[in-house]
């Protein structure tokens, strides 16, 4: 396939992300990676569950976690799941408007989402003096939140990128791979959460 | 005058090419020459260790230095030695014994090498800036976490980044395998080497990162003051020794499954036989990589996980013994009846097959729990692991690097010169590490820095510490065998050794596009059915075309480059918050080659059919 | 010739839209079922259930969200998927035993 091919946005298969050799080998490759990022969290999640307990003062889970704002993180984050679901839909349909549109709701989502986590995590360093050092359980809480929170912003900064460099030229074969992949990992961050929300918060506030 | 100059034009542009590559052979050149350098550094330490402990209260370096001498020791030679020299391996062969033009990512290939190295770079640095890490390889808190000095932060950084590589090119290797063989080329075709490295890969992928987090949990605990390891606010110790070995125990896999693959190419290309059982050494391999991650445990006896916790280790750590022997005995059966060429190559692997075997038993009686409480960080550890690691590992590596010698440089190394390296490589290890069984049994413990006149240990360290110069010389002669083999030997042909695979199908060394034609594979050792047809090459799988091609890239170097920079800040910031703009220029220069690597095309570009044609009627 | 082809070639597209629409309603639908599912989750800690009932019933209701996730969000049940599920299922064998180690053997 010429280069010109490649790069032609009106000529696309069905399946662009997996239309081309390279696009194959990063499909594969980012789910190899995403395997590797199962064991990443689960270590950090280890971690997390075995200092639990470890709190100093009155900062134990039960006291600190507030379900609403929980809730509302949730919320925003299982959307925007389902938005880059739609932005990938669009994709497969060759719509490069649209695609872009809904991919613009995801990032909208997560920046609240991540509004929300900055929030809170102000919110217990200001109100309750509850740091990354005030205890063994302070440290895990902050590790694997903030672990999560990282991957968040990386995956905001990743898919802003993308979108505003192929604004102008819309989709191809050279970059539907691209897209296809941010969207996998925005879907694993949302599969993270879950557990975060519920281990992290629920479990922690049913003690 | 000027011709000194254009020579000098000449080196720049080599290094600037090599800087530049993704082209695997020169990745494996970059490899196999940074794995050399640190196997040397890292033997140079094993000496200063041997030469210390040679004599009852000697002082020859103090107990300090010591401590650094056996970290860095057992650091070095895992991660930057073995590791990389593993990789050189599998870069150079994988993509050829599946017939692939290239691996899947060639510019994270060329990544991963930058990072390593960069790594590397920055755990040696320590030595220069105030102490090498001194809390022994396996950096158990709280020793680590109350080291004073920075020691410990370098290897914390120093493992990070270059561990951060491996993972990189463990996931490369992985993609290559699934996606890039060419027609032809099943599953079960694949050989050994190639199907280990997989598995390999694998292990990687799954392993290193609980390291990543551990090091990350270090990282803070040292540098930002959190409380992981601290039991004071509730910390606790024992995650960072489960998180090192849940990592720890598949990475000696990690090291080991390339080589019995290596092993089984060897074995089979020179015993003129198809590989015995060649199902059942796949089945072993999977087998092996699966328990590997089931035995992490076994490390951590006598830290009192509880009877239950260690029967269901020590049974798991039993049960590895079955794969291997599975495969111990099909390189007898492979060589059982098969004409065979004693080749420097074969005379390594002759030499793995016991040495290996002795380190696998001492391995079945430290499983035994119960046992392992008077084993314990004992000379007798550090002589099961040696024997397992130098005699597998380190052998298999001599092994294959004479073997694929060819293949990577173009030239066959020198015969004579081979055997002579080996003996005294061969007796110096067995004089070194036997004695330290019996070593260990009589008490003396791992780590320490002397023993007393009196305590019946002297003959047996001095015993050990003259196998050890042994071992050095035939390292010396291994490599003034490569220099003599790079001046004075003639240029290889592409199948010296009567072959079975398809890398012996291209010219040794063979062209950067690799295979001008994709092979058809018709079955296990593609070369020898051709062979056995009478015909010269591999039957052609596509009709001669245009080749694409990946373009070369300087991003990989400067990713690392700003991870090493970073590194320093990270370190340094503790004592004064100004190292931060170290760490803002670092990462700047990091996210900023990825965003360009993000943002910009690149396509490669590609050779044509008539350029092709041309070269090969130049042959 | 190539009105037939380009006919045949738009019946194919036409089958394929049809396709990614049926896909369209499974993740809608396991979408509806995640909200549902948190809302379940949310309510039993709010209500102050028994804590052994809760915690069982909490995990379960995870693992069924990311079962959803990954199999119609992120398409794992499609063709050509058989290499992801397998790396995936491998990190999370590593991944249990982890975390079973790190719950039961670490304060002992």
């Amino acid at each position: 396939m010429s280069h010109e091919d490649v790069l032609n946005p009106n000529q696309l298969p069905h399946d662009p992300e997996k239309a081309t050799l390279e696009g194959k080998n990063k499909f594969i490759g980012f789910w190899m990676f995403l395997g590797g990022e199962t064991v990443l969290f689960a270590s950090l999640f280890g971690t997390y569950l075995a200092l639990v307990r470890s709190t100093s003062g009155e900062n134990t889970p039960e006291n600190l976690f507030g379900l609403e704002l929980v809730f509302i993180m949730t919320m925003l984050l299982l959307t925007s799941s389902l938005t880059s679901v739609y932005a990938m839909y669009h994709m497969k349909n060759h719509d490069f408007k649209k695609m872009q549109l809904w991919l613009g709701i995801t990032v909208l989502l997560g920046l609240g989402f991540l509004g929300c986590e900055i929030y809170e995590f102000y919110h217990y360093i200001h109100e309750y003096g509850f740091t990354f050092r005030s205890s063994a359980f302070g440290s895990a809480f902050y590790t694997l939140v903030g672990f999560h929170g990282g991957h968040v912003v990386f995956g905001l900064s990743w898919i802003v990128a993308l979108m505003i460099r192929n604004q102008k030229r819309g989709l191809n074969l050279y970059n539907a791979p691209k897209f296809y992949i941010a969207s996998l990992y925005w879907h694993f961050i949302d599969v993270v959460w879950v557990f975060i929300f519920t281990v992290v918060y629920l479990m922690g506030k049913v003690g | 005058m000027s011709n000194a100059i254009a020579q000098q034009r000449g080196l720049g542009a080599m290094i600037w090419d090599y800087i530049t590559t993704v082209d695997h052979k020169k990745i494996a050149h970059l490899y196999l020459v940074a794995g050399g350098l640190f196997f040397l550094i890292g033997g140079l330490e094993a000496m200063i260790i041997r030469i210390q402990l040679m004599q009852p209260e000697s002082e020859f370096i103090s107990a300090g230095l010591y401590n650094e001498m056996i970290t860095m020791h057992g650091t070095t030679m895992i991660f930057l030695a073995a590791m990389p020299l593993i990789f050189a391996l599998m870069n150079a062969v994988v993509p050829l014994q599946i017939g692939a033009r290239d691996v899947a990512f060639p510019f994270l290939n060329s990544l991963g090498f930058w990072l390593f190295l960069f790594g590397g770079l920055l755990l040696n640095v320590s030595w220069f800036t105030g102490g090498a890490p001194d809390a022994g390889w396996t950096n158990y808190a709280p020793l680590s976490t109350t080291s004073p000095g920075h020691g410990v932060d370098y290897y914390v950084m120093g493992l990070q980044i270059s561990g951060a590589g491996t993972l990189i090119g463990g996931i490369n290797f992985l993609v290559t395998i699934i996606n890039m063989r060419a027609p032809g080329m099943t599953y079960m075709r694949m050989p050994l080497f190639t199907w280990t490295s997989f598995i390999t890969s694998v292990l990687i992928l799954f392993a290193f990162p609980a390291l990543t987090v551990g090091l990350f949990l270090m990282m803070f605990d040292r540098m930002f003051g959190s409380a992981f390891f601290d039991v004071t606010a509730g910390g606790n110790e024992i995650i960072w020794e489960h998180l090192f070995w849940i990592f720890g125990h598949p990475e000696v896999y990690i090291l080991i499954l390339p080589l019995f693959g290596a092993f089984s190419d060897i074995i089979s290309t020179f015993s003129k036989k198809r590989l015995f059982g060649y199902s059942a050494m796949v089945f072993a391999t999977v087998l092996i990589g699966f328990l590997g991650f089931m035995v992490w445990a076994h490390h951590m006896f006598t830290v009192g996980l509880g009877p239950i916790a260690n029967s269901i280790f020590a049974v798991s750590t039993m049960a590895i013994a079955v794969p291997t022997g599975i495969k111990i005995f099909n390189w007898l059966f492979t060589m059982w009846g098969g004409s065979i060429k004693m080749t420097a190559a074969m005379l390594w692997t002759l030499a793995f097959i016991p040495s290996f075997t002795i380190g696998g038993m001492t391995g079945v009686m430290l499983a035994s729990a119960a046992a392992d409480y008077q084993y314990h960080d004992t000379y007798f550890v550090v002589g099961h692991f040696h024997y397992v690691i130098v005699g597998g590992v380190v052998f298999g590596i001599f092994a294959a690097l004479h073997y694929w010698w060819p293949k990577m440089f173009g030239k066959v190394l020198n015969e004579k010169l081979g055997h002579i390296a080996f003996w005294p490589f061969f007796v110096g290890f067995h004089l070194t590490f036997f004695i330290q069984h019996f070593l260990g049994l009589m008490g003396m413990p791992r780590r320490y820095w002397t023993y007393f006149e009196g305590q019946s240990l002297a003959t047996g360290n001095m015993i050990s510490t003259v196998g050890a110069f042994l071992m050095a010389i035939g390292t010396l002669v291994f490599l003034y065998n490569v220099v003599y083999t790079a001046i004075k030997e003639p240029k290889a042909s592409a199948d010296p050794w009567d072959g079975r695979t398809l890398e012996w199908s291209i010219p040794s060394s063979p062209p950067f596009y690799n295979f001008k034609q994709t092979p058809l594979v018709r079955g296990l050792d593609p070369l020898w059915i051709e062979k056995m047809e009478g015909r010269k090459g591999v039957t052609p799988a596509e009709p001669l075309g245009d080749i694409h091609m990946p373009n070369g890239s300087v991003l990989p170097f400067l990713m690392s480059l700003g991870l090493f920079i970073a590194g320093f800040g990270f370190i340094y910031q503790v004592d004064n918050n100004l190292w931060y703009i170290a760490v803002a220029i670092g990462m700047g220069l990091t996210l900023g080659s990825m965003l360009t690597r993000s943002l910009k095309d690149d396509l490669g570009y590609h050779i044509h059919k008539e350029d092709l044609i041309e070269k090969g009627d130049g042959k | 010739m190539t009105e037939r082809t380009e006919s045949t070639s738009r019946y194919k597209i036409d089958i394929r839209k049809k396709e990614y629409k049926e896909e369209m309603v499974h993740q809608v639908t396991s979408f509806t079922l995640m909200i549902l599912f948190t809302f379940i989750a949310f309510g039993m800690v709010v209500m102050e259930i028994s804590s052994y009932f809760v915690k069982p019933v909490l995990l379960l209701l995870a693992v069924i969200q990311v079962v959803f996730q990954l199999y119609y969000f992120m398409h794992m049940k499609n063709k050509g998927h058989a290499m992801p599920a397998m790396m995936m299922f491998g990190g999370i064998v590593i991944a249990i035993v982890t975390i079973l180690t790190f719950t039961s053997i670490i304060w002992w």
